[in-house]
């Protein structure tokens, strides 16, 4: 029999995550990858990985979204970082060799990078 | 893409694009049959019949139904070159049904590719339909549905972290165990 890791467990890692729910909805990260045919042709997916591994590696509690095509399919693959009291930036044509880089300037420093990023929208 | 688990992608956010509250997906390797055969069956808004016949044509494209694009056009491409098939099955309100096959000992057959990363990209998507996955290698099969999943989690998120690397493992072992052909796996 193969060896899996059973549902009961996530009774357990349920309530790990109920635990740091709140902290991480005050000072909550979201990063967004478009995963419609374009992003996915133009490796979404791949970047999604970078992303995730790289916050593993940090130890960063960030959310990971994936959403369908906004119409910039020529900038794919495009990365949304939310963060609240932050202006949301959209990053265009993301490599995951792209990914250390954009979550040690954006997310550890703060510090947009301006020459991968498309535009903002500033919260309301 | 380089992968049929690029396409599987595709066609599951074809399914939550239809608006879809409940996917099947099925993977079905029979080496003794030589084929792939890949089932994609949604409960989303359909289509017509004058509909489905546009699909197959890449440079027909809509924002209204968001149903169509090049991810249709490119699967059955895909299939075709290996020596297979794609049929899409579709009724107005009652969902789609899309199956493409694959001979697997094709030259041109694509490598099945990550369907763990497939499956996750698709556990993290915005839209929460529920996915209900069976992946038969001859007689072994992994499967999994997020309806248990989501009871168990009574409200926590798929997309949460914690969540989120006990998915990513899980689905890597049970498509990796299955890879190694020793048995059954399931999320149970």
């Amino acid at each position: 029999m193969a060896k899996l890791k059973s549902l009961e467990d996530l009774k357990r890692v349920r309530e790990e995550a109920q635990q740091n729910i709140k902290t991480r909805t005050e000072t909550g990260t979201t990063i967004v990858v478009g995963m419609g045919t374009c992003g996915i042709a133009a490796g979404a997916r791949e970047v999604m990985h970078a992303i995730t591994d790289e916050l593993e590696k940090r130890g960063i509690e960030a959310h990971v979204k994936t959403v369908g095509c906004i119409g910039q399919c020529v900038k794919e693959p495009l990365v949304d970082i939310e963060q609240a009291g932050m202006p949301r930036v959209t990053y265009v044509n993301v490599k995951p060799n792209m990914i250390p880089r954009l979550i040690e300037e954006h997310l550890v420093n703060g510090r947009i990078v301006p020459e991968w990023a498309m535009g903002r929208l500033e919260v309301s | 893409m380089r992968e049929i688990a690029l396409h599987v992608l595709d066609l599951l956010q074809n399914a939550v694009e239809a608006g879809a509250g409940r996917v099947t997906l099925t993977i079905d390797e029979d080496t003794a049959l030589d084929q792939l055969t890949i089932t994609v069956a949604d409960d989303g808004r359909g289509m017509d019949a004058k509909t489905i016949r546009r699909v197959l044509d890449p440079f027909y494209t809509t924002r209204t139904t968001r149903h169509v694009g090049l991810g249709l056009p490119l699967m059955m491409a895909a299939a075709e070159r290996a020596d297979g098939m794609m049929t899409v099955e579709s009724q107005p309100g009652v969902g789609t049904q899309v199956a493409a096959t694959f001979r697997l000992s094709h030259p041109d057959r694509q490598p099945l590719g990550d369907m763990a990363g497939t499956l996750l990209a698709y556990l993290l998507s915005e839209r929460d339909a529920d996915l209900s996955y069976v992946h038969r290698r001859n007689d072994n099969s992994f499967e999994f549905d997020t309806a248990e999943i989501r009871a168990m989690l009574d409200g926590t998120p798929l997309a949460d972290p914690t969540v989120r690397r006990w998915l990513a493992n899980a689905l890597t072992e049970g498509e990796e165990d299955l890879e190694h052909e020793n048995g059954e796996a399931e999320i149970t």
